[in-house]
C-alpha cells in the first residue's frame, strides 16, 4: 500500500513538472499531474497482473480519454493534458536498456528489449488513437439523437 | 462580405498564417493547426481556404485564382500556453467575438510571449521530475538525490549547449553524456545505489515523448508527410541522447 502512495505521489509531482518543463498554463499545471497519475497507476496495477503490452494499451486509452474529457470541461487542447499523461508511459528505460546491451556486445538481449519497446510505443499509438475514436463515437451519438427526433 | 475585398482577404491570410506559425512554433499538431487556419479563415469570411501544414512549413491558399502562401518554420519548440493561447483566440473569433484587427493585435502579441516560468523555475521542474521518475522506475529513495543532481544539470547542459552552437543533435548527445559521467562520478562517490535507474530517470527531461506522440497521431490521421518527419526528429533525439549514454559506457566499462 506504501508503494502505491509513493507511486502515486511521485507520478503526480512528475506530470505536472513535465508541464512546466513543456510551459502548460498555470491553472492547468495540477490536472495535467492528475492525468499522469491515473494513467501510470493502471500501469503499474495491470503490470502486476498482465503484461506490459496491455498495461500500457489501457492506460493509454484511459489518458486520452480523461484528456479528451479535461479538454472540453476546460476548454483546452488535449495536447496539454494527454502529453502529461504519456510521458511516464514511454518506454524510456526500456530503449536505455536496449541502446546499454548494443553497447556492450550483448545484440541478442538488445534486439529483444528493442523490439518490446516498439511494441510499446506501438500500445502508447494504438491507445491515443482508440481514446480519440471512441471520443468521436460517444459525441457523434447523442448528435444523431437530437437529428432524428428533431425530424419527428 | 470581407472576403470579396483584396486587402481584407490579405489581411485574413496574414491572420491565419500568423496563427498557424504559433502554432507550428510551439508544438501543436500539424492537423490541428490545418484545422485552426481553416476555421479561422472561414469565421472571418473566407470560407474557401486549403491549409497543408508540415512541420517546416506552411501552405496557405483562399481560392483557386489567387496564389498561395508559404511560410517557412525553422525552429520548433515545445510552448503548450502558447497553442493554448491561439486555440482560444480561434475559438472566439469562431463565436464572433472578436474581429479581424483584434485578433491579429492579441496574436502579435501571443507571439512576443516568452515562457510563462523562469529558468530557473523549469530547471527545478527537471530535477525534480527526473527524482521522480527514478522512484517510478524502481529505484530506492537513496537514488533520489543523485537524479535530482544528474537531470538538473543535464537539462542545463541541454539549454546551455542549444545556446552555444543552435545544433539540436549535438546539444542532445552532449547533455546525455553530462548525465552520464554524473552519474558514475555519483556512484563512485558513494551517493545513490543503482546507476542504470539513476540515469534513466534523469534522461527523460530529453526524451522526445511530446514528438512520438504527435508523430503517431499525425500518422493516423492519415498526415503521412508530418508524421513521418515528425518521427525522424524524435528518432534523432533518441539517437542522440543513446548515444551519448553508449560513449560513458564505453569510456567506463
Amino acid at each position: 500500500m506504501l508503494h502505491f502512495i509513493e507511486q502515486a505521489l511521485t507520478s503526480f509531482v512528475a506530470s505536472a513538472a513535465f508541464g512546466i518543463i513543456f510551459n502548460a498554463p498555470r491553472r492547468m499545471l495540477l490536472h495535467g499531474g492528475f492525468v499522469g497519475m491515473i494513467g501510470w497507476i493502471i500501469y503499474i496495477v495491470l503490470e502486476y497482473a498482465a503484461d506490459a503490452v496491455p498495461a500500457t494499451l489501457a492506460a493509454t486509452i484511459a489518458v486520452g480519454v480523461i484528456s479528451q474529457a479535461f479538454a472540453r470541461m476546460f476548454r483546452a487542447p488535449v495536447i496539454i493534458f494527454s502529453v502529461a499523461g504519456i510521458i511516464p508511459l514511454v518506454p524510456g528505460g526500456l530503449a536505455y536498456n536496449a541502446m546499454r546491451s548494443f553497447v556492450q556486445n550483448d545484440y541478442s538481449a538488445a534486439m529483444e528489449m528493442a523490439a518490446k519497446a516498439l511494441m510499446l510505443s506501438g500500445a502508447i499509438a494504438v491507445g491515443l488513437v482508440l481514446s480519440e475514436v471512441l471520443n468521436q463515437m460517444i459525441r457523434r451519438i447523442p448528435a444523431s439523437i437530437r437529428t432524428r427526433s428533431s425530424l419527428k | 462580405m470581407i472576403g470579396s475585398n483584396p486587402t481584407e482577404q490579405s489581411r485574413v491570410i496574414a491572420i491565419c498564417l500568423l496563427a498557424g506559425k504559433i502554432m507550428l512554433q510551439s508544438g501543436g499538431e500539424t492537423y490541428r493547426v490545418e484545422d485552426t487556419m481553416k476555421r479561422m479563415a472561414a469565421a472571418l469570411g473566407l470560407p474557401h481556404s486549403h491549409s497543408y501544414v508540415v512541420p517546416t512549413g506552411i501552405f496557405f491558399s483562399v481560392d483557386a485564382t489567387e496564389p498561395a502562401k508559404l511560410i517557412r518554420i525553422s525552429e520548433r519548440t515545445t510552448d503548450l500556453d502558447k497553442v493554448s493561447e491561439v486555440n482560444s483566440v480561434s475559438r472566439r473569433i469562431g463565436q464572433g467575438e472578436l474581429s479581424a484587427q483584434e485578433a491579429h493585435d492579441l496574436l502579435v502579441q501571443i507571439e512576443g510571449k516568452s515562457s510563462s516560468y523562469s529558468t530557473a523555475v523549469q530547471l527545478a521542474a527537471a530535477a525534480l521530475s527526473s527524482g521522480c521518475f527514478t522512484i517510478m522506475f524502481g529505484g530506492g529513495w537513496s537514488d533520489f538525490l543523485p537524479a535530482l543532481i544528474c537531470g538538473g544539470i543535464g537539462y542545463a547542459a541541454v539549454i546551455a549547449f542549444h545556446r552555444l552552437v543552435r545544433v539540436k543533435f549535438f546539444a542532445e548527445l552532449t547533455a546525455s553524456f553530462v548525465i552520464g559521467i554524473l552519474a558514475f562520478l555519483l556512484i563512485y562517490m558513494g551517493v545513490g545505489h543503482e546507476r542504470d535507474k539513476i540515469i534513466i530517470g534523469s534522461v527523460m527531461p530529453l526524451v522526445p515523448g511530446l514528438l512520438i506522440t504527435n508523430a503517431v497521431r499525425d500518422l493516423m490521421a492519415g498526415h503521412l508527410v508530418s508524421g513521418l518527419s515528425k518521427g525522424a526528429e524524435a528518432f534523432l533525439t533518441a539517437f542522440a541522447i543513446g548515444t551519448g549514454i553508449a560513449v560513458v559506457f564505453s569510456l567506463f566499462t
